[in-house]
């Protein structure tokens, strides 16, 4: 049984957190003066012409740190249940997060031994 | 338990009295605390502009913004209003459609996560079962915005800026994520206010921080480095990076990214303050000092002085949470790059992992200690 009262309250404060950006860049719209000139809208680069785009082929380093955080963030998606019902559970559910946990360790531990946590 | 002032029903009640129906008396109520804790969100970015001006400059020795009212505290105003009538500079090389939700995408996240930041028994918005765990999943969108505005500027220190952002949030957000069920599972519940409850009744040393010390310090580096604060300032690094992913921005557009990142840090700390600094509660039980005092617990005048006391209880937490956190951007270096990614990965995830079966284990051992 899902208890879906109280999510009015997150729609009504969505529109109203919404509301906060759109009527900042309304008001601004109305009152900020003309954009001047061609030279203001280009790229900065330490005051030279830009040389090239950003929008390149090249090494993001960060994209193995992003395929382990998906591991563990599901990891914690799954622990989340289990926290709050802990009470209820005992010794057995401990044992098994442990095992959970255990496993998703030696993941850890082979993605730290293969170099995937290391920036360079 | 003392059930504490109760604003809604008084206000659907009075309303009543008047002759309309509770149902539509409800509706009426529904935009008043939203609208309220959004004024509020507004004014305590303000206030900690201020304090930010004001710490750094005493920690130089300066005397900072003096001019704008008394003490300056009306320069933040006067920054804002300058940054409204300031002109609005795309670059033609931008995208602009994703230049303009990128800072958008920053702020509506943060500002929605005041959902469920109670100010006492019954002063939040809405009591969500998920409560904290909403917190920790609209904290996963911003990282998208501001990919989205460093990608769109099509400027090179716009993107190194944004792909750090991500990566540091990415990073940090596991730690956080495990410092924060630990504290769920004490309480049995995701729920803000039966957090804060949980902490009730020993006044002082109730507080999380006493049973979660290791859980506490995870999640406060963590939350410096979600918002970005400076020994993690990697994203907006000026000597390296300008002002990362905010380098092409002017204007209304910057004045968001500015704005969230000033909302989020007094977000976190009040969360903090919450999670491990139990809320609302006075340092000494209120509760039972008055059951001492002989004074009924539903008498008026009482629930409004603790009602008044924890909302004042909840600011002063949260914004010596931000006294620290200032205090520290003007004694810490900077860290490299890979130093931070380092500290989350291999060592706050590998004790934050410990602290949760530590928490779990030692649950198991003192339930009564733990949260039964």
């Amino acid at each position: 049984m899902f208890h879906l009262s109280g999510y009015e309250y997150f729609l009504g404060f969505l529109l109203i957190a919404s509301s906060v950006p759109i009527l900042a860049l309304t008001a601004s719209k109305l009152l900020r003066p003309p954009t001047g000139g061609p030279e203001r809208r280009t790229t900065y680069e330490s005051g030279m012409e830009p040389l090239g785009g950003a929008w390149i082929q090249f090494n993001i380093r960060y994209y193995m740190f992003a395929l382990v955080f998906v591991v563990f963030d599901v990891e914690t998606v799954f622990l989340y249940p289990w926290a709050v019902a802990f009470n209820q559970l005992g010794l057995l559910a401990f044992v098994e997060a442990l095992i959970f946990i255990g496993i998703l360790v030696v993941a850890l531990v082979y993605a730290w031994r293969k170099g995937a946590l290391e920036w360079s | 338990m003392n059930s504490g002032i109760d604003l809604q029903g008084s206000f659907i009640q009075s309303l009543q009295q008047l002759g309309i129906p509770p149902e539509i008396a409800k509706i009426f109520w529904l935009p008043l605390p939203m609208v309220l804790m959004v004024i509020g969100a507004v004014v305590g970015v303000l206030v900690s502009v201020w304090l930010e001006r004001k710490i750094s400059a005493a920690a130089q020795q300066r005397i900072g913004p003096e001019f704008a009212g008394p003490l300056g505290v009306l320069q933040p105003v006067a920054d804002g209003l300058k940054l409204v009538f300031k002109e609005d500079i795309v670059p033609a090389q931008a995208d602009n459609w994703l230049f303009t939700l990128g800072p958008v995408l920053v702020v509506i996240p943060v500002i929605l996560s005041f959902l469920i930041v109670p100010f006492g028994q019954n002063l939040l918005i809405t009591d969500l079962n998920v409560g904290i765990f909403l917190w920790i999943s609209l904290s996963s969108i911003a990282p998208i915005g501001l990919l989205m505005s460093g990608y769109a500027s099509n400027n090179k220190y716009s993107l190194l800026g944004g792909l750090r952002a991500a990566a540091q949030s990415i990073s940090y957000e596991i730690p956080l994520a495990l410092a924060v069920l630990a504290v769920a599972m004490m309480s049995n519940s995701l729920s803000t206010i039966d957090i804060v409850q949980q902490q009730s009744g020993y006044g002082i040393l109730g507080w999380n921080v006493w049973r979660q010390p290791v859980g506490f310090l995870i999640f406060w580096i963590a939350a410096l480095a979600e918002c970005e604060r400076l020994p993690f300032d990697l994203p907006e690094a000026e000597e390296e990076l300008v002002a990362g992913y905010q380098t092409e921005y002017a204007g209304m557009r910057f004045a968001l990214f500015y704005v969230g990142s000033y909302i989020n840090l007094v977000l976190s700390a009040l969360i903090v303050a919450i999670l491990y600094l139990g809320g609302w509660e006075f340092p000494i039980p209120l509760d039972s000092l008055a059951g001492w005092l002989g004074i009924s617990e539903t008498t008026p005048w009482l629930q409004v002085v603790t009602a008044s006391l924890g909302i004042i209880m909840t600011v002063l937490k949260a914004y010596f949470l931000v006294f620290i956190a200032v205090l520290l951007r003007w004694t810490l270096p900077r860290v490299r790059i890979d130093q931070l990614l380092n500290l989350g990965w291999k060592f706050l995830l590998p004790v934050a992992l410990v602290n949760l079966l530590l928490t779990a284990g030692l649950k198991l051992a003192f339930p009564i200690a733990f949260g039964g």
